[in-house]
């Protein structure tokens, strides 16, 4: 009986949101009386960090593979050693690596799935847990029943805290079987957080009025360190590039602070962003929907206060 | 080619979603519902499209009741061949998941396609576990996917970017914005979605692993607090020493 956290890496680093899936595990399995395991596939240069976020044991298997990641592959090795170490429950980033697993995972080992998880499980009577449905517009409790559970957990939902367990780091006698799949290019926008990881947000939508004004925009997230998010629309008119898209329809985030610059706030805008912590809208509508889901407005002309926050964070930093 | 499209039901996106009083269920008064917008645009229309351009057989499957059969006569509006309504109640992940398998064990498929994730339950569940079933490759959220000679080219998005690849059949894909262009069906098309077939099938029985006890709204902003837009030092002093997100 033990908790499994599958920690993924990208190009050899542990990502952030693997971090959070092993303290979650660490928190887990404190909780169920047992110990927190991690795995990790490839050579990955800071894997003994996992100790310090609360895995007990760091499971490595090697990768010969022509994939950084193929979920058919990596079911069967990861679901072969959950069975070797009997674990009880597997925990997965709820990521694009994550969510493709999950599903086959469950499979493999005839366990209970639950994605999308934004919170410990309740293992008092049972084990419940509860996840964000409608794309952020309502929360429901699952009832898990399975001996073996898989949960994916959402970004952001928990900030990992240093516990340092033993972090014991051992290679795993699992091999990779041959992968179908052949990667011929990886392209990554190089030097920001992508969107789904970013604790901070600047988004901006039509009222931009040309994709030429998007300097401002950039300027600002500069400053901050923050990530660029655009609406839909902005994104279909090629003013911006698609994977910046938030909603219903594009990518969901939970950052720590969302700035929405020139966007009406509309339902499936919302859906995707309506999990944030703090929300600040700025759009010189004063009916804006977007000022209801919100936590600070600003009722003004973007074109006057974008530069003029942009000024004051600088001077913050500075001071 | 054999093209298996996987289509879902959600209510419309604008839909007020509420509950039963004790929050068991979800309350469908005045819900309209329309077919998965990844479903629809970008699954449907990309395997529409490969049969325009290498011949095969575009087959939807649906797992739902005889009210879905709206949403399917769309889908072959759109220009699937065929459906297939698994004729039950879409009650979990696992259930819908097995219906297909089982469809496809029986009617092998070259590629299965599925939506990015419903927008309902967000799941992106089904088709992980419809790939495990069959044991084949699964591309999971898709925004290309092209011919390139015998295999196939696939580009894939990951935090912060995309992957090209390349896979043979069979395999499932999940699609993604970019892999293809929303159509609206025009009259003619309507019209003959009429005529082509739509199959309803018995489900296959299914132990549930997962129930969900309680539906719940979230709790709701407590109100705007609006800064002058004259103030933003204000603003940054807030968000830096109140909400310590700064
Ligand atoms: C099925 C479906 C799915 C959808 N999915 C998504 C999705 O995932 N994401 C998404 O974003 N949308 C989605 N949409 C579209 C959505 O309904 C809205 O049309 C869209 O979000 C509006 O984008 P916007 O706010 O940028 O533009 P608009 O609604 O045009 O709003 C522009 C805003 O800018 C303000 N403004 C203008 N000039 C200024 C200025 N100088 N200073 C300050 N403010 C200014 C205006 O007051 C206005 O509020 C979807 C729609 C459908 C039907
Ligand atoms: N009831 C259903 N019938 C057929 N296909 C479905 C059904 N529900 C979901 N799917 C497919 O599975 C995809 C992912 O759904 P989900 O796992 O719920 O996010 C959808 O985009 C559809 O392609």
């Amino acid at each position: 009986m033990s908790v499994l956290v599958f920690a993924e890496n990208f190009k050899g680093t542990v990502k952030k949101s693997a971090f959070e899936a092993v303290h979650y595990g660490h928190k887990l399995a404190a909780e169920m009386g047992t110990d927190c395991h991690a795995i990790t596939v490839g050579s990955v240069s800071n894997v003994s960090d996992l100790g310090k976020y609360g895995a007990s044991k760091i499971h490595q298997i090697a990768s010969a593979s022509t994939v950084d990641f193929d979920s058919q592959q990596f079911s069967k090795a990861i679901g072969t050693f959950a069975k070797n170490i009997g674990a009880k429950v597997i925990i997965l980033s709820h990521s694009s690596q994550g969510k493709s697993l999950a599903g086959r995972l469950a499979i493999r080992l005839d366990a209970g799935l639950v994605t999308a998880v934004n919170q410990l499980p309740d293992v008092s009577d049972g084990f419940k847990v509860t996840k964000s449905l409608f794309s952020g517009k309502a929360i429901s409790t699952y009832s898990m029943d399975s001996e073996v559970k898989v949960l994916s957990l959402i970004g952001n939902a928990l900030a990992p805290e240093v516990v340092n367990a033993a972090g014991e780091v051992v290679p795993s006698d699992i091999e990779l079987e041959a992968s179908k799949l052949t990667v011929v290019e990886t392209k990554t926008v190089e030097g920001t957080v992508p969107l789904p990881e970013a604790e901070l947000v600047v988004s901006a939508g039509r009222g931009m009025k040309d994709p030429g004004n998007w300097g401002i925009i950039e300027e600002l997230a500069e400053t901050m360190g923050a990530t660029t998010a655009c609406s839909r629309p902005v994104a279909d008119a090629d003013w911006r590039p698609h994977h910046e898209h938030v909603g219903q329809t594009g990518v969901a985030i939970r950052p720590n602070l969302y700035i929405a610059i020139g966007i009406s706030g509309a339902i499936q805008h919302l859906a995707g962003v309506n999990n944030s912590k703090v929300i600040v809208v700025i759009n010189k509508d004063p009916e804006a929907p977007f000022f209801k889901a919100a936590d600070y407005g600003v009722v003004g002309d973007l074109f006057d206060v974008v530069p003029r926050l942009n000024e004051a964070i600088k001077k913050a930093k500075a001071g | 080619m054999k093209l298996l499209v996987c289509i879902s039901r959600t209510p419309e996106t604008t839909a007020k979603i509420s509950f039963t009083e004790d929050g068991k269920q979800f309350n469908s008064d005045g819900v309209q519902y329309i077919m998965n917008p990844y479903d629809e645009w970008y699954a449907l229309v990309r395997a529409v499209e490969f049969k325009e351009q290498n011949g095969g057989e575009v087959t939807v499957i649906h797992v739902g009741e005889s009210s879905s059969d709206i949403i399917i006569r769309k889908a072959l509006s759109i220009g699937a061949d065929k459906a297939v309504r698994v004729n039950a109640n879409p009650s979990s992940s696992l259930f819908v998941a097995k219906q297909i398998a089982n469809y496809a064990s029986e009617n092998p498929q070259d590629i299965i396609f599925f939506g990015k994730e419903t927008i309902d339950y967000n799941g992106s569940e089904i088709g992980p576990m419809v790939t495990e079933m069959l044991d084949i490759p699964y591309i999971s959220f898709a925004s290309k996917l092209d011919k390139d000679g015998d295999a196939f080219l696939c580009e894939r998005d990951i935090e912060g970017g995309v992957q090209a690849l390349k896979v043979n059949a069979p395999f499932g894909i999940s699609a993604a914005k970019g892999m293809a262009e929303q159509r609206i069906p025009n009259m003619k098309a309507i019209m003959m979605s009429k005529r082509k077939p739509l199959e309803v099938v018995e489900p296959v029985e299914v132990e549930a692993k997962v129930s969900i006890d309680q539906y719940e709204l979230p709790a709701g902003k407590s109100g705007v607090k609006l800064i002058d837009p004259e103030n933003m030092d204000e603003l940054v002093q807030l968000l830096k020493d109140v909400e310590k997100v700064l």
